[in-house]
C-alpha cells in the first residue's frame, strides 16, 4: 500500500488564463465542450491579478469523505485519489462542505456532484497545458520505494543547517544499498563525519578516506579487489567539486579513460565549501569567494567555471550525467543506470550542491535555489553514453532570466548589471553549445565495444 | 474489559475520534461501544434506505477489516447504563464493566417526541436508526396515505420519499414554515411549492390537538379542527441528545452535554462531541449543533486532544450549516440568517433564490435554493471572517465565483 500519491501541481505564475485544460478536462469527463463540466477551474482573481484555481486536492485526510453518510467517497489506499461511486452517492451534497477548495461540486448537468479523478494517472488537463502551468508531479512514488529502505547513514552527521549534500548522500546509499564501499576524500562530505567508526557512527557500510589527489584510482583498486575475491559491490566515490575537478582530477580522468568499473559522484558547491570557502575550477565567474573577493582591484572570480561534466563525456567512459536535487526523480533514474553501468564500467554524475553557508542563502532556500539553477538554464541536466551522445532530460524551454537565479545568493550580490549580462550571454552559450552536442549523437557512428 | 480509549458511538463523531486517535497512537488500545446491532452507519442515510435508494446492507461507514486493520474493538449490541468518572468505568446494561484511562461520550441523538393526547395508543414511527428506517419502508409497502409530524429535514425526506413512492403524504408542522431552521420564508415557500405540486398536503402553522386509532390506521385532529386519517404516522419533531445514562456522573449537562473548545467535559479523563454535545457557538451561547459536518469536526477535535496531539485544532464555534435536496433540486444553508446590524439581500427568479447576509463586511450567512454555492468555501468565510469589503458587489452577484477566487488565494 503507497502513503505518498502523485499530485497536480499549479504554477499560477505561468498561466495564461487560456482555459484549454478545463476545455480537455470537459472533453474527458463529459464528451462536451461545456466549460462548467470541467472539474479544474481556472478563474480570474477577484480583485485583478490570478489566477486562481478550484480543484480536488485529493487531501490525505479529506473531510469530504468523513462528511459523506453513504460510504460513496472514498481515499483509495492505492492510487490517493478520493474516489466517488455513483451507485452509492444519496446527493446530499454534504460532501461539498466538507471542502474549502471547491474540490467537489454539484453539477446541475448531471444531477450530482462530479471531481477531479486524476484520470487514472495521465490528468487530460496537464497533456494541454502547453505553458507549463499544470504539472502532474509523482515524485511522491520516490518515498513509497525508498522511505522503508535502510538509511546508510548513522543519525547525526554535523552538515550546516540547510545542507543538501546530505540530502543527496542519504538518498543516493538508500537506492546503492548496502552491498557497497565507499571513497570520500577530503572535503564536506568526510567534514561532516560520513567517515565513521564501524558503523556506529558516520557510513553504515564500508568507508574509506581517500587522499585528494587518488580518489577514482584507489576506488578502482578497491573494486579490482574485490572482485578477485568474488564479491559483487558497487564502488562508489562521493567526492567534492576540488576532489574531482582540481587535485583530483588527473586520477579521475585516468579512471574515467580506463573505464575502471566505478561509480563516481561529484557533489559540486562550486568551491572549497569545508575548508573557508576558497575557489574552485568548476567556481562560476562572478562568485566570491575567499581567495576570489570583492574589493577595489577584483569583483568575484574572473574566470569561467570549467565544464566539468562536459569534459567528463570528452573521456568515452560508460555513462555521464547531471543532476539536481530539486529533481529527484531525475536523479534516481541516473542513479539506477550509474549504478548497472558501474558493473562493467565507469559512471560519472555530477550533481549541482548550492551551500547555503558557502553561498549565503537562508538554509530554507536550498531546495529552491538548485530548482531556479534548473529553471534559469543555469545548470542543465542531460545525461550522455558513448552509444547515444548527450540528450537533454529536463529540457526548460522558457527558461527564466539568470538574474532571478543569482539574486537568490548572496555570493552574487555584487554583481554589476553588465556582469549579470555577461552570466546570462554565457548560460546561453553553453546551452547553445550543449544542443549541438544533442544534435551530434545522431551523426555519430557505434562505437566499438571490444 | 479495559480499553485506554473508550468511545461510547460508532458514527460519524465516534470514527473521526478513533481516526485521529490512531494518527497519534497507533498501538493504545481503543474501544467502541455501540448500541447498536449494526456496523457503523450515518443517521443522514436513513432517509435514502427509506426510499431504497440506499440498501441497508450497503450503507456501513466502517467494516471488520477496517477495525482490524487499526486494531479497533468494535463492540455492537453494548447498551451503556452508567459512567462512573471516579472509577474510569462504564457499565452497560448487561452489567459488563469497562475500565477506561480516556472516554469519549459520543451517544449522538434520540427522536424527542411531542405531548399529543393519544400518541402513546397508536402505531407510530420514528427514523433515528438503521431498524427504524427498515421498519418505516415495510410499513410503507402496506401503507395508501402517511401523516408526517414534523416539517424538519428528517420529515420532509421522509414525505419526499413516501410521495415518490406513490402514498398520499400529509405534513403537519407547527412552524408557519417548513424547514424554519435552516431557511427564509421565501426558501421555504419554495420547498414547500415542490411538495404540494407533488402532492403532498403541506399543514403548516398547526400541530396535533389529539390522535387516535382508526382501523388499521391513524386519526388525527389538528389544533384548528382539521382531521387528517393516514395509514402510517411518522413523528419526526427534533432529536434530544441520548444524556440519559450520565444521570449521577457529575458530568455536566444543560441540552447536551457541555463541553469546551477540545470537547472535554467538566469531569476529567471525559470528553463528548457530536450531536450530544453542547459546545461553543461561533457567534455566542453554547449549542448543540446536530449536523454531521459538526460532528466531524468535533470528533476530530475530541481524539486528537484525548491523545495528545500537539497539532490539535480548538473547535472554532458551532455555525449551523446544511445542503438539503428535494426533488431534483438543492437547497444549501450555512450560518444564521440576520440579526441586529446585519445587512441582508435577497435576490431570486426562475425557482432559485439567494438570501446573503453580511456583518462589517464579513458573511454571516447564506442560503440558496438550485444556486449552487460551495458550501464549504461558504462556512470558511465566515470562521476566518474574511473581510469581503473590497469585493462586496460581486461577492452578492457572484458568491459562488467570488468564494471560490477567495479561497483560492487563502491558500496561496
Amino acid at each position: 500500500m503507497a502513503s505518498c500519491f502523485p499530485t497536480l501541481q499549479f504554477h499560477a505564475e505561468r498561466c495564461d488564463g487560456c482555459y484549454d485544460c478545463m476545455t480537455a478536462c470537459a472533453q474527458a469527463k463529459s464528451g462536451t465542450a461545456n466549460l462548467a463540466q470541467s472539474r479544474i477551474r481556472i478563474m480570474p482573481a477577484a480583485n485583478g491579478g490570478g489566477p486562481e484555481l478550484a480543484l480536488c486536492r485529493q487531501c490525505a485526510d479529506p473531510i469530504c469523505v468523513a462528511n459523506c453518510p453513504s460510504g460513496a467517497l472514498v481515499k483509495n489506499a492505492d492510487t490517493g485519489v478520493i474516489d466517488w461511486a455513483g451507485s452509492k452517492c444519496v446527493n446530499c451534497l454534504l460532501c461539498t462542505a466538507g471542502c474549502s477548495y471547491a474540490g467537489i461540486v454539484y453539477d446541475a448537468e448531471v444531477g450530482h456532484v462530479t471531481k477531479c479523478d486524476s484520470c487514472d494517472g495521465e490528468p487530460a488537463c496537464v497533456k494541454v497545458c502547453t505553458k507549463g502551468a499544470l504539472e502532474y508531479r509523482t515524485e511522491a512514488g520516490i518515498f513509497n520505494e525508498y522511505a522503508d529502505k535502510e538509511d546508510l547513514f548513522c543519525r547525526g552527521l554535523a552538515a550546516c543547517h540547510g545542507c543538501n549534500s546530505e540530502l543527496l548522500i542519504r538518498h543516493t546509499m538508500r537506492k546503492v544499498g548496502p552491498d557497497s564501499v565507499v571513497a570520500a576524500p577530503p572535503g564536506c562530505i568526510p567534514g561532516m563525519g560520513t567517515v565513521g567508526y564501524n558503523g556506529q557512527t558516520g557510513a553504515k557500510v564500508p568507508i574509506f578516506h581517500s587522499l585528494l589527489t587518488n580518489t577514482a584510482t584507489m576506488l578502482a583498486g578497491v573494486k579490482m579487489q574485490y572482485n578477485r575475491v568474488g564479491r559483487n559491490v558497487t564502488a562508489i566515490a562521493l567526492a567534492g567539486d576540488g576532489g574531482t575537478s582540481d587535485a583530483g582530477f588527473q586520477s579521475v580522468s585516468g579512471a574515467a579513460e580506463r573505464n575502471d568499473p566505478i561509480l563516481f559522484i561529484c557533489v559540486d558547491n562550486e568551491g572549497y565549501m569545508n575548508t573557508g570557502m576558497q575557489s574552485s575550477g568548476v567556481t562560476p565567474y562572478g562568485s566570491w569567494t575567499s581567495t576570489t573577493p570583492v574589493g577595489g582591484a577584483m569583483q568575484g572570480k574572473r574566470t569561467e567555471a570549467k565544464n566539468l561534466p562536459v569534459i567528463m563525456t570528452m573521456h568515452n567512459c560508460s555513462y555521464v550525467a547531471t543532476a539536481s536535487t530539486a529533481y529527484l526523480e531525475d536523479y534516481y533514474a541516473k542513479l539506477a543506470k550509474a549504478i548497472e553501468v558501474s558493473k562493467t564500467g565507469m559512471a560519472y554524475l555530477h550533481v549541482y550542491a548550492p551551500c547555503p553557508t558557502g553561498w549565503r542563502f537562508p538554509s530554507s532556500m536550498t531546495t529552491e535555489v538548485c530548482r531556479m539553477q534548473v529553471r534559469t538554464n543555469f545548470i542543465a541536466l542531460w545525461e550522455y553514453d558513448p552509444t547515444n551522445g548527450l540528450r537533454f532530460t529536463h529540457p526548460v524551454e522558457r527558461p527564466e532570466p539568470v538574474a532571478n537565479y543569482l539574486k537568490l545568493i548572496g555570493k552574487y550580490r555584487h554583481l554589476s548589471e553588465e556582469q549579470i549580462a555577461h552570466i546570462q550571454r554565457t548560460v546561453d552559450e553553453k546551452i547553445g553549445y550543449l544542443r549541438q552536442l544533442t544534435q551530434m549523437a545522431t551523426a555519430r557512428g557505434v562505437p566499438l565495444t571490444s | 474489559m479495559q480499553s485506554k480509549y473508550l468511545i461510547i458511538g460508532s458514527s460519524h463523531t465516534a470514527l473521526e475520534a478513533a481516526t485521529a486517535i490512531r494518527i497519534i497512537d497507533t498501538g493504545g488500545t481503543l474501544t467502541l461501544l455501540t448500541r447498536d446491532a449494526h456496523l457503523p452507519y450515518s443517521p443522514t442515510i436513513l432517509p435514502y434506505v427509506v426510499s431504497g435508494r440506499a440498501q441497508p446492507d450497503n450503507v456501513t461507514l466502517r467494516d471488520a477489516g477496517y477495525f482490524r486493520a487499526n486494531s479497533i474493538v468494535f463492540v455492537p449490541g453494548a447498551d451503556v447504563a452508567s459512567v462512573d468518572p471516579t472509577q474510569l468505568t462504564v457499565r452497560l446494561a448487561s452489567g459488563e464493566i469497562w475500565q477506561y484511562e480516556r472516554l469519549l461520550i459520543a451517544t449522538g441523538a434520540a427522536p424527542s417526541l411531542p405531548s399529543v393526547r393519544g400518541l402513546n395508543d397508536v402505531r407510530f414511527h420514528v427514523l433515528r436508526s438503521l431498524d427504524d428506517a427498515v421498519a418505516l419502508r415495510q410499513a410503507m409497502q402496506r401503507a395508501k396515505s402517511a401523516l408526517v409530524l414534523g416539517a424538519g429535514l428528517i420529515g420532509m425526506h421522509a414525505a419526499e420519499n413516501m410521495a415518490k413512492a406513490g402514498i398520499k403524504v400529509s405534513v403537519v408542522e407547527l412552524q408557519p414554515f417548513a424547514l424554519s431552521a435552516y431557511f427564509q420564508p421565501k426558501a421555504s415557500a419554495i420547498i414547500e411549492r415542490a411538495f404540494t405540486e407533488h402532492g403532498v398536503r403541506m399543514l403548516m402553522g398547526r400541530t396535533f390537538a389529539s390522535i387516535a386509532r382508526a382501523g388499521e390506521g391513524i386519526a388525527a385532529k389538528l389544533d384548528d379542527g382539521t382531521t387528517v386519517d393516514a395509514d402510517l404516522l411518522l413523528v419526526c419533531t427534533g432529536v434530544r441528545p441520548n444524556i440519559g445514562f450520565l444521570n449521577g456522573s457529575g458530568v455536566e449537562t444543560d441540552a447536551g452535554i457541555l463541553v469546551d473548545d477540545r470537547m472535554r467535559t467538566n469531569v476529567a479523563n471525559v470528553w463528548a462531541a457530536g450531536d450530544v454535545a453542547q459546545a461553543h457557538g461561533f457567534w455566542g451561547d453554547k449549542v448543540v449543533n446536530g449536523i454531521l459536518p459538526n460532528a466531524v469536526e468535533q470528533g476530530r477535535t475530541a481524539g486528537a486532544d484525548m491523545a495528545n496531539d500537539a497539532g490539535v485544532q480548538p473547535f472554532p464555534g458551532a455555525v449551523p450549516l446544511n445542503t438539503y435536496s428535494f426533488f431534483g433540486q438543492q437547497a444549501i444553508s450555512v450560518g444564521h440568517s440576520g440579526g441586529p446590524g446585519s445587512e441582508v439581500t435577497e435576490a431570486g427568479s426562475d425557482g432559485g433564490y439567494r438570501h446573503i447576509v453580511l456583518k462589517d463586511g464579513r458573511l454571516v450567512g447564506i442560503s440558496t435554493i438550485n444556486d449552487f454555492v460551495d458550501a464549504g468555501i461558504m462556512w470558511q468565510l465566515i470562521l476566518r471572517r474574511t473581510d469581503l469589503s473590497a469585493v462586496k458587489e460581486q461577492f452578492i452577484a457572484n458568491p459562488q465565483l467570488t468564494g471560490r477566487q477567495l479561497m483560492s488565494q487563502h491558500w496561496r
